[in-house]
Parts: structure tokens; sequence; C-alpha cells
């Protein structure tokens, strides 16, 4: 599938997103797994909440991280492996 | 073929360690009398001094401030204890991802719907099986229709189906049935867990064993199921380990990811590491869960691979698997720093190619099951049925 500009996402039923203090990381929870994300999924992953659309997380995470030079595909790949593994939904 | 290999229901992504998972084995009482419990065959002796609901709460806080995020309440039945709402609603106020571990016993409409308020995230129901002849027989009550019941109250609330079956000889050629009721019941995820040979498991094991062939073809039944286009059920299936040549990476090793609180406050790094002679448990009581975790000699026993002897030690893969199952090794051969003798390359491999010949002979369906019940546990505890357990070199 491939990820438009205009795509909204939400973190997928069943599974719980949280930052997790004793790890210094955001984690995905569901049922019988626990994944720690980097931090950079971590990032892409908190700002997807089911109102801002891919190009608006693009656009903060731009401003965040201006050295980083393709950070337009790097969230669309993030995104992709999200999806890929059913942690996020789409909701438009 | 490429199998959902997990380590008793852990998946963590790492390594580190913290305890990611606490799993609070509530009680050790409870209605079902299964052959295949996994529980220790002595619980009758815990269940007079099990955690009170304060100290339960502390385990829980202590835990988390540790790193766990992910909670199993379990038991014996959770649900026989009264206080599992407010256990769970704290759990879920700490910033848990809570599990109720169920055999759906106690369940009702008014207790879900308070689990529910409380924030409890799922619920694991076991099954049994298609039939209720099966069913009945395996858990020595009649159950078969409460489960159908809790399963269909599970939906209703909207928590994710999550469903376990484990798998024996009765059950194993009813794979495809099996799969096709949880499709139907709605179930997000299955777990098909081949039945793994501890506590009562263990002294059952020659009538619980499926043959070879069963598993293959369980296996195969499984795969078709999962590629269907429509497929849209999570199924985990757990190999049963004494037909592969490798041994599990029990655990995903002592101490790393996984912490047990058991009934009456012992921790523990396994389901049934108290079978380990010479090695004295923290229990919460007296000590807290963090010196426990860190500082213990035996969380610390058969952490990394310092402990090990030959042939793992030299083994270029011990990393994968860690020497396999320190109980097991303890259970079948008397020496918890061997190899699991599951391993090809252990030098104990005849012991469990012994049990899978001495679980095919057909002579062995007369030997009764000894049934999960508070008297059969004292029973075991006395000493009463010795020559039964005396190739093992511990009580399971």
């Amino acid at each position: 599938m491939s990820i438009e500009a205009k795509d909204i996402y939400k973190i997928a039923a069943h599974h719980r997103f949280q930052w997790e203090k004793a790890q210094d990381c955001y984690v995905i929870l569901f049922p019988e797994g626990m994944v720690k994300l980097n931090g950079s999924a971590g990032e892409v992953l908190n700002l997807v909440n089911g109102e801002s659309t891919v190009e608006s997380i693009t656009e903060v995470l731009s401003k965040k991280f201006i050295e980083a030079p393709n950070i337009a595909k790097d969230i669309e790949g993030m995104i992709e492996l999200a999806l890929d593994k059913s942690w996020i939904e789409k909701v438009n | 073929m490429e199998i959902d290999k997990k380590n008793n229901g852990v998946s963590a992504s790492t390594t580190a360690t913290q305890p990611l998972w606490l799993l609070a084995e509530i009680t050790y009482q409870c209605p079902l009398q299964c052959a295949f419990c996994y529980n220790p065959t002595d619980f009758d002796k815990h269940t007079q001094n099990e955690l009170d609901t304060e100290s339960w709460i502390k385990v829980l806080r202590q835990a988390r401030d540790l790193g766990a995020a992910q909670l199993g309440i379990s038991g014996g039945e959770p649900l026989l204890r009264k206080d599992i709402e407010e256990i769970v609603t704290e759990a879920s106020s700490l910033g848990y991802y809570s599990n109720l571990i169920t055999s759906g016993a106690g369940m009702n409409e008014k207790r879900i719907d308070a689990l529910k308020d409380g924030g409890l995230d799922h619920i694991q129901l076991s099954m049994h099986d298609i039939t209720e002849e099966i069913n009945n027989f395996i858990t020595n009550t009649k159950t078969f229709k409460l489960k159908q019941k809790v399963a269909a109250m599970i939906k209703d609330r909207g928590y994710p189906m999550v469903l376990n079956v484990v798998m024996h000889r009765y059950n194993i050629d009813h794979i495809q049935e099996i799969l096709e009721m949880a499709e139907g019941l709605g179930a997000d995820y299955i777990e098909l867990a081949n039945t793994q040979y501890y506590g009562w498991s263990l002294v059952n094991r020659d009538q619980l064993m499926p043959k070879k062939e069963q598993v293959e073809n369980a296996l195969k039944v499984t795969q078709k199921f999962r590629e269907r286009p429509d497929n849209k059920m999570k199924i985990f299936f757990v190999v049963p380990d004494y037909f592969e040549d490798r041994p599990k990476k029990c655990m995903n090793g002592w101490g790393e990811v996984f912490m047990i609180v058991t009934a009456n406050g012992d921790v523990l790094p396994c389901h049934s590491a108290r079978v380990i002679p010479n090695l004295e448990f923290p229990n919460v009581n007296d000590s807290p869960l963090k010196g426990a975790w860190y500082d213990s000699p035996a969380f610390n026993k058969f952490r990394g691979d310092d402990w090990m002897q030959e042939p793992c030690r030299s083994c270029s893969e011990k990393e994968n698997d860690l020497g396999g199952c320190r109980c097991q090794a303890l259970l079948l051969t008397g020496n918890a720093e061997g190899a699991d003798p599951v391993c090809s390359k252990s030098p104990d491999r005849h012991i469990i190619d012994q049990a899978i010949k001495d679980s095919q002979n057909p002579g062995v369906e007369a030997k009764p099951i000894i049934f999960r019940t508070n008297a059969n546990s004292k029973k075991i505890d006395k000493g009463d049925e010795k020559d039964r357990l005396a190739k093992f070199h511990a009580t399971p």
C-alpha cells in the first residue's frame, strides 16, 4: 500500500503506544507482545493520532530535525512498517 | 516451514535485563483439574498463605518501577479471588498492559463490566476442544458451555479475543475444527500451545504426548489455515520441544525479561524454577523486587552463559537457545547446569527419545491420568506417587 500525503492513521485497536520511563523509549503494547521503538520510530508514532495527516507529521518533524536530509522518506518508511506490523490503522 | 516460535508467551524484542513482563500467579486454587497444568504438583501447600490485596498492589508498583509493562494475571483461576477488579484498576493506573489469563470459571456479566471499567486490556481464555466430551475429560469438569459463554462475553465487550488451546494427543487431531471454532467465535489471536512437560503435565506425560506424525499433521493444517487469503486470525503454534533437535530459548533467558510472583509471594524467573535444588528464591514478604531481580543469587545463577558446561559452553549455537531449559535439564537428567536433553548434542538425548517411545506404548492408556486436584497435590507431596515419578530427578 502506498502512503499518501493526505493519509491519516491512528494506533490500531488493541494496541497501546506509550512512553516507558524505565526503558527510556516509546513502546507498542499488544496482546502477548511489546516492541521497543527506536528514537525516530517513536517520534513518528507519537504523532500518529487519528487526526494528523502524513504531510503534517512530516512538517512537524522536518522542523524538529532540520539536519535530517531524507526525513519525508524515513517517515513514509516507518508508517509502512507500522502498517505492515498492524500497529497502526488508516482512518480516512 | 515458518513457525511462530514463542518462549512461553514472551515475545519481547530485547534481551536487556529488565523485567518487561510480570506474571502474577495470584492463586493456585482452580475449579478445573486439567491433566496438563504446568503449576507445581505441590500447589496445595501454597493455598493457605496467599498474598493479600495490599501486597499485590505493592508488587505491581515495584515491578512497574523496574520497567515491567506487560502484566499477566494468572493462577490457578484468578477469578476465584474477589480482588481481581481492584488489582486490575491499580494495574491500569500504573500503565500496565494487563491480561487476565482465565479458564472462564467465575466470570459473569457484572465482573466483566467491572474489569472493563477498571481498564483491563485483554482476556486470554483457555479452550480445550470442539467436543464437550474431550473438554470435560481433560479438565475433569463440565466447563464446555461455560467457555463458549465467556467467549461471547469477551467479544461483546470489545476485548481482543485471545484463545489459548493446550494441545495433547486427545485434541491435536481436531486442529482444523478448533481453528474453525476460534474463527467462528471471532478470535483475534489463537495460541496452539503444545503441552510442555512440567508440573502435572510431566506427571501425565505418557498419557498426553501425541505421536510425531500427529504434530507434523497439525503443523500442516495450521499452515494451510493461516495461508488462506481471507485469514485474519493470528495463529501462534508453539512447537513441542521433544520433537525438535534443539531446545527452546526458555523464557528468553533466565532473569532476562520475565518475572513471576507466585500466590505465596515467591519471585521466580520461570514457572517451575522451584524444582531446582539448593536455590533459594526471594519472597516479596522479605525483600523488594529490585533486590530480587538484580541481586539475588537465584536470579543471577543462570544469567548469561558463564554457568554453562560442555557441550553448551563451546557450542557455536549457544546464544540461540542459551542451553535450553534449566528445569527440564534438572528434572530429566538431574543436572540443572547441563544441556537441555532435547538437544541432539546433549549426551542425554536418549532420555527424550525413550520418553517419546514410552508415550507411544499402547499399554500406557491403562495407567490413569492424575488430575490436578488438591487431594492429589497432597498425595504427591506425601510421596504416594513415588513409582510414577521415580524417573524424574525432582518432584515436578
